[in-house]
């Protein structure tokens, strides 16, 4: 606990959360262009899908790199056993990140010869660095042992059924993400496309989530524990129930044609899952074993770290509130400067 | 406990990551300074050629800092995932620093950086200037946490150990600790005369081609009186260094020093060259000057210096690497002073630009400031061994307990990615240089928040495409 009854370590919690739910839902859509960029083979359609992004994924990887420096100032215990834990996921996942990242930006100074090169990377970054993603989320869902401080699982851990099948569920996400920001963002052809592929991805996921709502409380008798009883039950199936209207709504806007509700609708279940997760495992931090207070670092880093993140974090979300607010309608083919 | 092949495997990929990522930052903290005193100029004589140097120049910036920003991102994870029992003894420390570093970045990113490179037609030149200005400090602000944060694991204060694990005492101390306004300014002249040196080499390459505009003579003078007056001042801050180190970190310096015992009271003397032999315990084939050793690290001749035989053998870093490294930053430094002086001859005579013999040097010593930047930290970070936080927590103690086939799998990528990866960015920055300043004729790119070129992503502020700059000259 904090000075004069403020908890340090649940603003911290939170601001962690909100910072990392920012990046799941920002760069969840960019990262999924690159898996939708198979389906889309025509060189002017790709161009329009890259620069539906172009003004602001930067800005959604901000979050991640913030995510990880305030984990590491507010909580170097959660720091140091997760990022331990999930070694080879991450290396794979900021190794994607860098790749995609690189392809992005070189993409537009490439010749149209030497452009599907750096397709190749984009693509192939964006599925590894979601499939890692979703590896490391199954990982830490199952549950990092540790013991007096110190990760005591296998280096392999993260290679089993169910943090592959999370792997595979977030890439399904992301696609379905990325399939409704191009409504929102494109006309004609590709949006017609896109109106195509988000039913069956939309169907693709219900499945996986359905199975991740059957299969999760089965690992972990105190996941099954929480979800089922009395108080905690009513907020599950609040969240299910909600999630089922969400899915309703996405579908039903996508049969009346509109351009901006089925993306508002996929957000809506990013968040729902996203809520559902943070509620299994709270208060922990790092699954099973370790809370928000025992992770927490010494009062005087939170608070020292929290002057300077109260002072920029309005800052950076004014910046890009205002940058989406300049980017808003619709991107057309030989929109851009390249 | 890990073995050693995997401590080794673990060293060598934040090594590799870490100086990889550092020549980004450098040229980026030189280049922001360079483009202030470009604008600054520019204002105030209203002479264009400074106008056009500003333009080609931020180019370059903008490329370099892009680079810089992905290559950070692995830094932002790999204390985790590499060093987490480091992370979590200092993490209360370290953290925090670490943090303060990613929000002045991204503050930045977020407003000045944005009106330096896309607002020359939206503010007025004052304002524009002044965000210039903005982003020479912050970079050098984003200096000062990172170089905070590493003085202190060197020479950690304002802290108490609770419960095995460091708890911060006083912010102040912890943040303003003894070996820090060295380093911090030790690496903010590396990184000027760094840049110094690959804007002269530029200059020096366009002039052999004949491209002989005021514009690339403006370069070479500019850099050639960077390196007259910074180099030296350099050399004097770095002997104020030594003689910290000596003060904190004794066993560093005997280590540079290839100084295995002191016989009697007699003075230290200078081992100009020799093969330290840690096993053995001598340094081979060492030319020694009487005295010198006392000369520069006491600054007298009787005192002695401490001797790396009187540390107990498992806290000596390995001399064998930093004696070398140390003689290859400290002779750069020597050849950088030179040119510097011959700079100034020639000037006096008039032939500054159009001696060939010359202009071949300052093309070669172009990334000698790089060079001998990476041979100095290698000297500190090698020097401090075995400690990861000086005298608190040993190297081997800090890693996370990767096996050596993890490691492998992981710096295997690593060497992959960066070489292909930056290898591009690299050559399109050098392609961006090739290319030469324009006189006249650029038209800075409209940009800001949510349009096609944002500051987040630096490197849309370069309309030049791979093959627009393949063939020129």
């Amino acid at each position: 606990m904090g000075i004069q009854g403020i908890d340090l370590s649940l603003i911290w919690g939170v601001i962690i959360a909100f910072g990392v739910m920012m990046y799941v839902i920002m760069d969840g859509f960019d990262l999924g262009l690159g898996i939708l960029f198979p389906l889309i083979p025509d060189a002017q359609e790709r161009d329009v899908m890259m620069n539906t992004v172009a003004p602001v994924w930067d800005g959604n990887e901000t979050w991640l790199i913030l995510g990880g420096a305030a984990l590491y100032g507010a909580f170097p215990l959660a720091y140091s056993v997760i990022l331990e834990a999930l070694y080879l996921p991450l290396i794979f996942m900021l190794a994607g990140l860098i790749f995609r990242g690189v392809a992005f930006e070189f993409r537009f100074k490439a010749s149209p010869e030497r452009r599907h090169i750096w397709d190749k990377a984009f693509i192939g970054g964006s599925l590894l660095a979601t499939f890692s993603q979703g590896i490391a989320i199954g990982t830490y869902i199952v549950g990092i042992p540790v013991v007096n401080r110190v990760f005591v699982g296998g280096a392999f851990d993260w290679l089993s059924p169910f943090p592959l099948f999370c792997g595979v569920g977030l890439v399904v996400a992301y696609a379905l993400l990325g399939s409704t920001w191009l409504l929102v963002k494109t006309e004609g052809m590709l949006e017609s496309r896109m109106r195509h592929y988000t039913r069956p991805l939309a169907f693709v996921l219900m499945a996986i989530v359905a199975v991740l709502c059957v299969w999760t409380p089965l690992l972990h008798p105190e996941i099954a524990t929480r979800w089922f009883t009395h108080a905690h039950t009513v907020v599950f199936g609040g969240l299910v129930i909600l999630g089922v209207l969400a899915l309703v709504g996405l579908l039903k806007t996508l049969r009346q044609y509109h351009s901006h509700w089925p993306f508002v609708f996929t957000l809506a279940l990013v968040f729902l899952g996203y809520m559902g997760l943070a509620f299994s495992i709270w208060p922990n931090i790092v699954p099973p074993s370790i809370s928000l207070w025992e992770a927490a670092s010494p009062l005087s880093s939170q608070l020292f770290i929290l002057i300077g993140t109260l002072f920029i974090l309005p800052i950076i979300l004014t910046y890009t509130c205002w940058s989406y607010y300049v980017f808003r309608g619709k991107v057309r083919i030989g929109d851009g400067y390249h | 406990m890990l073995n050693l092949e995997a401590l080794d495997l673990a060293r060598i990929q934040f090594a590799f990551t870490v100086s990889f990522h550092i020549l980004f930052p450098a040229i980026t903290i030189g280049l922001a300074s360079f483009l202030a005193v470009l604008e600054g100029l520019w204002l105030k004589s209203n002479n264009s050629v400074y106008k056009d140097l500003y333009h080609f120049w931020s180019k370059i910036f903008a490329v370099n800092f892009g680079m810089g920003v992905v290559s950070g991102l692995v830094m932002a994870y790999e204390f985790g995932t590499n060093w987490s029992r480091f992370s979590d003894f200092a993490g209360s420390i370290t953290g925090p620093l670490l943090t303060y570093e990613v929000l002045t970045a991204f503050f930045l990113e977020a407003g000045f950086l944005g009106v330096m490179l896309f607002g020359w037609n939206r503010v007025g030149r004052g304002l524009h200037f002044f965000s210039t200005v903005m982003v020479a400090i912050g970079t050098l602000i984003s200096t000062f946490w990172i170089l905070s944060s590493n003085s202190w694991m060197q020479t950690p204060q304002g802290f108490s150990i609770v419960d095995g694990r460091i708890v911060p005492m006083d912010w102040l101390a912890i943040v303003f600790n003894p070996s820090f306004p060295f380093r911090l300014a030790h690496m903010a002249i590396a990184a000027f005369v760094s840049t110094a040196f690959f804007v002269g080499a530029s200059a020096a390459w366009h002039l052999l081609r004949r491209n002989d505009t005021p514009q690339v003579r403006k370069m070479l003078s500019m850099a050639l009186w960077m390196a007259l007056i910074v180099a030296p001042i350099q050399a004097v801050v770095g002997d104020a260094h030594g003689l910290n180190t000596l003060e904190h970190q004794p066993a560093k310096i005997a280590a540079i020093e290839g100084h295995w015992e002191n016989v009697g009271n007699e003075p230290t003397p200078l081992v100009l060259f020799g093969i330290p032999d840690m096993q053995a315990e001598k340094t081979g084939y060492a030319i020694e000057v009487p005295y010198l050793g006392s000369l520069i690290l006491t600054h007298s001749l009787d005192k002695q210096i401490p001797a790396l035989k009187s540390f107990p053998k498992e806290d000596r870093p390995n001399a064998t690497i930093i004696f070398f490294s140390f003689r290859i930053m400290a002779g750069l430094g020597m050849l950088m002073i030179l040119t510097g002086l011959l700079g100034l001859a020639l000037r006096r005579s008039g032939a500054l630009y159009r001696n060939r013999l010359f202009l071949r040097l300052v093309l070669l010593m172009g990334p000698t400031g790089l060079i001998a930047m990476l041979a100095g930290w290698i000297t500190t970070e090698v020097g401090r061994q075995p400690w990861v936080v000086y005298g608190l927590q040993r190297t081997a103690d800090a890693a996370s307990n990767h096996s050596a086939v993890q490691l492998s799998i992981s710096l295997a990528l690593f060497v992959l990615i960066y070489f292909s990866v930056f290898a591009v960015g690299i050559g399109y920055m050098m392609k961006l240089v090739r290319k030469g300043p324009q006189p006249h004729h650029e038209h800075p790119p409209h940009g800001g928040p949510g349009q096609e070129r944002t500051a987040r992503r630096p490197l849309s502020a370069v309309a030049e495409t791979f093959a627009s700059v393949e063939h020129v000259n």
